[in-house]
């Protein structure tokens, strides 16, 4: 029976919340769909770590789904890369439910609460899905499935706003996986097979084909726009400043950072790295869009009234970090992307979290609506600081862990002007963090707060907040488990020593 | 050219079209105004990749994968199977997009983008207009404040002349 | 003595943070907890000495950070002398801010005096730090902690100077240090101090390691090398206790302490004078020093004068790492102590004098003398010792930094020094003549008018320090002469 269980988890990570999506709908109450989002998160997440544990000792761990063999049937493949990155979003996913809770109940009419909890669930589904398989045609459906259920949920919002921020994000996505769409025809047109493994092994044979070289770049340029690389991040700010509060730190911190894991399992499993950054140039291109993302996002943010859209804009910056990771394709490079694109879910995770539960008792997200809110919110206030430091990347935060994973790594490659770059970009986060920083402690509160709730935001969203503050401290501290991780992860896909 | 105009061209053709509305579909997300053409534009768009893996599925001269007696050559069923989920999502897409846009024109009286935006645009810049002078209000309220009761290196009251 | 002590002695202000806080009702015990706890460090500290002197070496790994870096102490002797340092003039201050504090009702004093435990403990962790990377956590650490105390007031003046606090020393060690320490690790594969330096055989050339020395001088800003000095004057809207504790002895000391770390343990003095790649910082060490003395003689703010006195003073130190000789390093290391004791002891005085009469600009001093003799006299002690006179401390300081330029064959040197010497003349001397000397004004109070005498008696004890070392300033020599090993 155990170990039945054990050999169905690669599956029953993807069909849980997959399943209880429509037992939410069912269930038809808030609390009861509540209730089930949180058990099902949960468990996706302590699947997520047996599964972390398994791929650690055996290298690898794959499933026929229905037990038709691969290459025919679709296989599941767990490696430390894609573990690692499940382990972040089933994490993520199962803290949101502690913190929705009240945090949705004050932003949505309780009769659709409980559609919250569903089109969550099948976001997870869809993002666990993305992490799992080794099918590309496979990553596409799981990729549409999760980007469906967000637009829904960003539609969501408060704001009236929010309908034409999902809408515009909705054209954007769609574009975005229909190129990914194309790609993988492309790719198939010249296989025949649509496993990863078996169109590593095959496509070695078609390099030279314009047909190939034509599929990477589709499959880029798709994967980019649903990363919100440069230039293709026009739908990302909108999109995270009007959704409900729990939905953008969901979505923040989990859909962008799988969008780049996508990226990467394609070009680093399927095309392999000799072909995507020798002998086609796509290095160069990644860096150079990475470095365009991290100046301008960050100079973006610094000029925001509205401390959502400060963070979204950090976001577009910070992917930008990732991307340059991942784009040196030495293993320096991408286990440093590889740790920022973790870390960086975990500390605008937490942020958002933090802001969250100021607009939970403000009604209100600009920085003029927090000022004071350091000393009525104290314990908000400080997770803020904390996770605005690790932001930054002081030490002792996981953000330092990244900036000085990827500062080695670019230096180690000979990347000067890049990492010069990022330290500018760090510089300026130091603005605009300040900013919102200075609001919450240097301002009196407003005289008019009658329309406030007073107090502290509810247990349940400290809970949550101050979970991944903490961790980015453990993470901050002691690094090395990670770090290991992740040289392992970056050795499976470039090779070379861990 | 010659080879262009006999070989090329024909024989290529499903590809010529795939690429037609590819450009058509793409143009009108791009160029229209109107949402629901937007859509419908996004919609063209899909069936043209939905088209190119099935037309790429088919051997000359095959027939579609049913099992008949006799030795006949089939067309390639898996890119059938994989486009049927492929229309899936794209009729999902299709339906929330509808749907969003009927919510977007309860909200704002208007499908077309340009009105949308205009609207945002005066909540916006009037909501911007507001936390501008909220800023410089705060920032007036505490330089009096620190002017009333300094205690500083800079400036003093009894700093001799 | 185990090495676990290192940990303990860095984690104890820390961990003693928490009942401050508890007592902080009762203003009494909780000063009393503060005192008690600064001494105990004090006591904890002062038992190393002896077994450091005797060469040994104690290391302490906490857990590594990275893969192959650790949080790691170990104890030699230039950390030794910056531990004692903050480890004595921490009790001392505690006392004076007790008294200062009260005398002037400031607000949130249990904030205050928790956050003077935290960067106490940042810096004994810097002086404790076994390599760059600890060094840097702690260093991150005292920043953060001491923003509270420079913007204490809340209101918009300190959130200006804290905006130039923070924003400074942020830019310079996010900018400038950690990329120091990040090429360092790629290079040389080693953050560790190691006598002799990291660079050995790593092919690392003269121009690359001027570059990388450069990084090092200005990405530590707390040395406050211009351009990057404007953070101190500006940290000055802090009360005066955090004024003298923190920027002249715990922050500033911790920035000069690391430069010297930096150059004796990372390049290594042989490394450093065969490639030449410190020469051009001792001249734009020397730069700084002359140009704030000149500033700090246009300061009409009492302490503002003081912390551009402190930035020339910083470039001593910061010129003598810069020498690369043993001398100038040694007297780098004499310097830190001499200066610690002589500028905190100015600092107190200024406090004690706005206490007293809430006075703050020197042109308000004239006739102060006679109302306040014990606090002039003090001034006076202090303010020789920095010039570098006999019989005060300081003047050991400067003839080693003077040897040791000749050491090295850069004449110039003595030139600026001498001059500088002329300046802090100027600039200090002018306080305590014009206090003695000029007939005030009829607000001066004409009878004994001294601060209480909790803020008196911290100054008297630091005062006569100055001049107790001059007379044990050859042991301080040898012991930090032991840095270098037996080889002479």
């Amino acid at each position: 029976m155990i170990t039945a269980f054990f050999n169905q988890m690669p599956v029953l990570v993807v069909v849980v919340p997959l399943l209880a999506a429509p037992l939410c709908v069912l269930a038809h109450r808030a609390f009861a769909a509540w209730l089930i989002y949180c058990l099902a998160s949960w468990a996706a997440f302590a699947m997520a770590f047996l599964l972390f544990v398994e791929a650690k000792i055996a290298g690898q761990v794959s499933y026929a789904v229905g037990n038709w063999a691969p290459p025919f049937g679709i296989e599941l493949v767990i490696d430390t890369y894609s573990a690692l990155v499940l382990l972040l979003v089933t994490g993520v996913a199962a803290l949101t439910g502690l913190y929705a809770r009240k945090s949705i109940a004050s932003e949505i009419a309780i009769e659709r609460e409980y559609l919250v909890f569903a089109l969550m669930l099948l976001c997870l589904a869809g993002l666990v899905g993305i992490t799992v398989t080794g099918d590309a045609f496979n990553l596409f459906v799981f990729l549409e499935i999760s980007s469906l259920s967000s637009y829904a949920l960003i539609a969501m919002g408060p704001k009236r706003r929010a309908l034409l921020s999902s809408f515009q994000y909705l054209i954007m996505g769609t574009v975005g996986g229909t190129f990914l769409l194309i790609g993988i025809g492309l790719i198939f047109m010249m296989t025949g097979t649509l496993n990863m493994a078996d169109l590593a092994d095959r496509l070695p044979e078609v390099y030279a084909t314009r047909t190939v070289q034509a599929g990477l770049a589709f499959i880029v340029v798709g994967l980019s726009l649903k990363a919100a690389l440069m230039p293709a991040h026009i739908w990302l700010p909108n999109a995270y400043t009007y959704a409900p509060s729990a939905i953008s730190a969901f979505i923040a911190a989990t859909a962008t950072k799988v969008a780049v894991y996508a990226l990467f399992r394609f070009v680093f499993t399927v095309f392999g790295a000799g072909y995507a950054f020798g002998t086609l140039p796509l290095g160069i291109v990644l860096l150079a869009l990475a470095a365009v993302s991290m100046i301008a996002g960050s100079l973006a943010s610094i000029f925001q009234t509205d401390v959502k859209r400060l963070l979204a804009w950090s976001s577009v910056a910070q992917m930008g970090y990732i991307v340059a990771g991942f784009a040196l394709a030495t293993p320096a490079g991408v286990s440093a992307g590889l740790v920022h694109l973790l870390n960086h879910g975990l500390i605008k995770g937490a942020l958002f979290m933090a802001v969250g539960a100021m607009v939970w008792r403000v009604r209100a997200s600009s920085i003029n609506d927090l000022a004071g809110l350091g000393r009525a919110m104290p314990l908000t206030s400080a997770a803020f600081v904390v996770g605005g430091l690790s932001l930054i990347g002081v030490p002792a935060t996981a953000g330092f862990i990244s900036k000085w994973a990827l500062m080695s790594a670019l230096f180690d490659a000979q990347h000067y002007g890049v990492m010069a770059l990022l330290l500018v970009a760090s510089l300026l986060s130091i603005i605009y963090v300040g900013r919102v920083i200075e609001a919450l402690y240097f301002r009196p509160l407003p005289d008019d707060v009658s329309h406030h709730k007073h107090g502290e935001a509810p247990l349940g969203m400290q809970v949550a907040t101050w979970a991944l503050i903490a961790i980015n401290i453990v993470i901050g501290v002691h690094a090395t488990p990670e770090l290991e991780a992740a040289a392992r992860a970056a050795a499976t896909l470039v090779g070379g020593g861990a | 050219m010659n080879q262009f105009l006999t070989e090329t061209l024909p024989g290529l053709f499903n590809y010529w079209i795939v690429i037609g509305l590819m450009m058509i579909g793409f143009y009108t997300v791009i160029a229209h105004d109107n949402l629901v053409k937007k859509l419908i534009g996004l919609t063209v768009f899909q069936s043209a990749v939905f088209i190119l893996y099935i037309s790429m599925g088919n051997i000359h001269g095959s027939t579609a994968p049913i099992i008949i007696d006799g030795d006949p050559v089939y067309a390639h069923p898996l890119p059938q199977v994989l486009i049927l989920t492929a229309i899936v999502v794209g009729v999902s897409t299709t339906a929330l997009g509808l749907a969003l846009i009927v919510r977007i024109n309860e909200a704002y009286g208007s499908i077309e983008e340009d009105d949308v935006l205009a609207a945002d645009m005066a909540t916006s810049e009037g909501e911007e207009a507001r936390e501008e002078a909220r800023s410089e209000q705060a920032e007036a309220a505490e330089g009096h404040a620190a002017n009333g009761a300094d205690d500083g290196a800079e400036a003093d009251e009894s700093r001799p002349a | 003595m185990s090495p676990l002590w290192l940990l303990i002695l860095v984690a104890w202000p820390a961990l003693m943070a928490a009942p401050i806080a508890l007592v902080g009702r009762w203003p009494n015990l909780r000063e009393t907890v503060s005192v008690l706890t600064g001494v105990a460090l004090l006591v904890g500290v002062a038992r190393f000495i002896a077994p450091i002197a005797a060469g040994a070496r104690p290391e302490f790994s906490v857990f590594s950070i990275l893969p192959g870096l650790d949080l790691a102490f170990a104890l030699e002797p230039f950390g030794l002398i910056f531990a004692l340092i903050a480890a004595a003039l921490w009790p001392l201050t505690t006392l004076y801010a007790a008294g200062y504090m009260r005398g002037n009702d400031e607000p949130n004093q249990t904030r205050f005096f928790i956050c003077f435990a935290l960067a106490i403990s940042a810096a004994i962790g810097m002086a404790l730090s076994a390599n760059l990377l600890t060094l840097f956590v702690f260093y991150e650490m005292m920043t953060l902690v001491t923003y509270p105390l420079v913007t204490h007031h809340g209101d918009i003046e300190s959130r200006n100077g804290g905006r130039v606090y923070i924003g400074i020393l942020m830019t310079t060690s996010i900018g400038l240090f950690l990329p120091a320490i990040v090429i360092t690790w790629v290079i040389a594969g080693n953050v560790d101090f190691t006598p002799g330096g990291v660079f050995a055989g790593t092919g690392l050339g003269g121009l690359a390691a001027m570059g990388l020395y450069g990084l090092f001088i200005y990405g530590v800003g707390k040395a406050a090398v211009m351009p990057m000095h404007r953070w101190l004057p500006a940290a000055m809207v802090a009360p005066t206790p955090v004024s003298a504790l923190l920027h002249a002895v715990a922050v500033v000391k911790a920035g000069v302490f690391s430069v010297l770390k930096i150059t004796v343990y990372i390049f290594g003095i042989d490394f450093l004078h065969v490639t030449g790649a410190s020469q051009p910082f001792v001249w734009l060490a020397a730069f700084t020093l002359l140009a704030a003395s000149v500033v700090a003689i246009y300061c009409d703010n009492l302490k503002k004068r003081l912390a551009y006195s402190t930035i020339g003073q910083l470039s001593y130190i910061v010129l003598g790492a810069a020498l690369a000789s043993r001398l100038g390093a040694t007297a780098g290391g004499l310097h830190i102590v001499t200066h610690a004791f002589g500028k905190i002891t100015l600092f107190f005085c200024a406090g004690a004098i706005y206490t007293a009469v809430h006075r703050k600009y020197v042109s308000q001093l004239n006739g102060l003398g006679r109302a306040m003799p014990l606090t002039f006299t003090a001034f006076t002690i202090a303010a020789i010792s920095l010039i570098g006179l006999p019989p005060m401390a300081g003047a050991w300081s400067k003839w080693y930094l003077m040897s040791g330029a000749l050491d090295v064959q850069t004449q110039m040197v003595l030139v600026v020094l001498a001059l500088s010497s002329l300046l802090n003349i100027v600039y200090l001397l002018d306080i305590p003549a014009r206090a003695f000397f000029l007939p005030g004004d009829d607000k001066t109070p004409r009878g004994f008018a001294e601060a209480p005498a909790a803020c008196v008696v911290p100054l008297m004890i630091t005062a006569s320090a100055c001049v107790v070392l001059f007379f044990y300033a050859r042991p301080i020599i040898a012991f930090i002469d032991t840095a270098f090993g037996s080889a002479s």
